[in-house]
């Protein structure tokens, strides 16, 4: 298998205005093309574009919008972790040889038809996110202790960091009181626990170790790959205090890179709701079990941005089918070293962990400086 | 509607079941998912374990468990003292666009 590098990317800022699905995902390659002088349309071999949006034949589209006529051109959903499915299909084309580049487009509109997963019947009438988040929260509690208050950590840390993020829909700060006091959707998730469905758009650009050099003097690169599909039903995941997907997608993306916990400097934790940071900061072995309520409320009080510096889920806003990519564009950043104000100090490894659907799969990224 | 709705509306909770392995298949589908055999239709208990819940404003939703193995979500109508672990029985299934699932509890 060949290595494979991060060049670019290019992220808009997350919004609720309204603009076409076509002209978000090319509003994200323009900045691309804009941080690479050196790349050219007719470089690009494949492009791949993520998102949940019904329309047919984007890959294409937006490769003509683009003035690209690259080998391969296809679209990837699976819901929330489309982002990451279409990073990791690139990677197996670069690797493989059947491409040199490829650029990967996600974007997804507020009203995105992958907010709810109508199909699962095991959701009974209780098909809205806010349910199976209720269900993992109640579990954890229950087994752990977990409170509230805990949970009010992870949504003030993350509005906190998304300050520094530049493209994050939120622009306020919320205070542990204000989550505190946010509506509450179930007894146990409040309304400032939640992400926020929104328009988005982030691309980023893959390349071979020998065509990278060519474009990008600071590749960052994929080591490790982690992807594990449970079911598509909530109800298989039989230890509700934990995520049995990402538990194996991060044993396997570990394995690969020949890390562990404890060589990740700073990761990108897939927040959808407060109480999937704190259960992903357990299962990623990045703190012991039952103990990812403390770790959270650790790192909130020391302003250590290692977990979620971008904001997450909660703070940038959750545009599907761009936030695996958004998420990976801040891994490359930081190990870059130009995450700006939101730079953790020496970061040389990092992860990214996107999952979709009550995490009945889960993908983890390694990146390597 | 599907076979499984329409038994649902007649507030009969079934499931598909391979005829050549037996085996329970869920979600209910038309193939086994174990070996890809035809399926019939059967009618499932109608107790359960109650595995984990919460409440919207007055409302008790849960994750119930039947035959130690399909776990469905659906809404409990007498919520005093609920334990994870104890028994609820199914009173009434329906599906109107969405699957339809009432329990009480048994003490």
């Amino acid at each position: 298998m060949r290595k494979v590098g991060i060049a670019g990317g290019g992220i808009t800022k997350f919004t609720k205005s309204d603009i076409s699905i076509e002209s978000l995902m090319v509003s994200a390659v323009k900045p691309v093309f804009d941080s690479i002088p050196d790349l050219s349309q007719g470089d690009i071999d494949a492009v791949l574009t993520s998102t949940n949006a019904n329309n047919k034949y984007l890959a294409n589209i937006v490769s003509e919008l683009s003035g690209i006529s690259p080998k391969i051109a296809h679209s990837v959903e699976s819901l929330c972790n489309s982002g990451t499915n279409c990073i990791v299909s690139a990677y197996a084309y670069i690797s493989s040889g059947l491409a040199d580049t490829a650029l990967i487009i996600g974007s997804e509109k507020a009203d995105s038809p992958g907010l709810v997963l109508e199909w699962d019947k095991s959701r009974g009438q209780y098909k809205h996110p806010i349910y199976w988040s209720s269900m993992f929260t109640s579990a954890h509690m229950r087994k752990f202790g977990t409170t509230l208050e805990d949970l009010a950590y992870v949504g003030a840390k993350n509005h906190r960091n998304a300050l520094d993020n530049p493209y994050a829909l939120f622009e306020n700060a919320y205070s542990i009181e204000d989550i505190m006091q946010s509506k509450h959707l179930t007894e146990n998730v409040r309304l400032l626990d939640c992400s926020m469905p929104c328009n988005g758009s982030a691309a980023i650009l893959l390349a071979s170790e020998d065509h990278i050099k060519k474009i990008c003097d600071q590749p960052v690169w994929i080591t490790g790959i982690g992807q594990k599909a449970i079911s598509a039903g909530f109800t298989r995941n039989e230890d509700l205090s934990s995520m049995k997907s990402t538990i194996i997608s991060a044993a396997d993306a570990y394995k690969m890179s020949k890390k562990t916990h404890n060589d990740i400097d700073v990761a990108e934790l897939h927040d959808a709701f407060s109480i999937c940071e704190i259960i992903e900061l357990e299962d990623l072995g990045l703190t012991r079990k039952g103990e990812g309520g403390s770790y959270v409320r650790r790192l909130h009080e020391t302003d250590d941005r290692k977990i979620n510096p971008r904001g997450g889920l909660i703070g940038s806003g959750h545009p599907l089918g761009a936030t695996g990519i958004a998420q990976t564009i801040e891994i490359f950043q930081q190990l870059q070293g130009k995450a700006e104000k939101r730079q953790v100090d020496g970061a040389k490894t990092g992860l990214v962990h996107n999952m979709s659907a009550a995490a009945t799969s889960s993908t983890v990224l390694i990146l390597e400086q | 509607m599907n076979k499984f709705e329409q038994e649902l509306k007649n507030n009969n909770f079934t499931c598909s079941e391979c005829k050549k392995c037996d085996k329970l298949v869920w979600p209910p589908s038309d193939f086994c998912n174990k070996c890809f055999g035809d399926v019939m239709w059967r009618p499932l208990s109608r107790t359960a374990k109650l595995v984990e819940f919460s409440r919207k404003n007055g409302e008790y939703f849960c994750i119930a468990e039947f035959e130690d193995q399909i776990r469905i979500m659906g809404t409990i109508e007498n919520v005093e003292n609920l334990q994870v672990g104890q028994t609820l029985n199914l009173i009434k299934c329906d599906y109107d666009g969405k699957e339809k699932f009432i329990f009480r509890s048994i003490r």
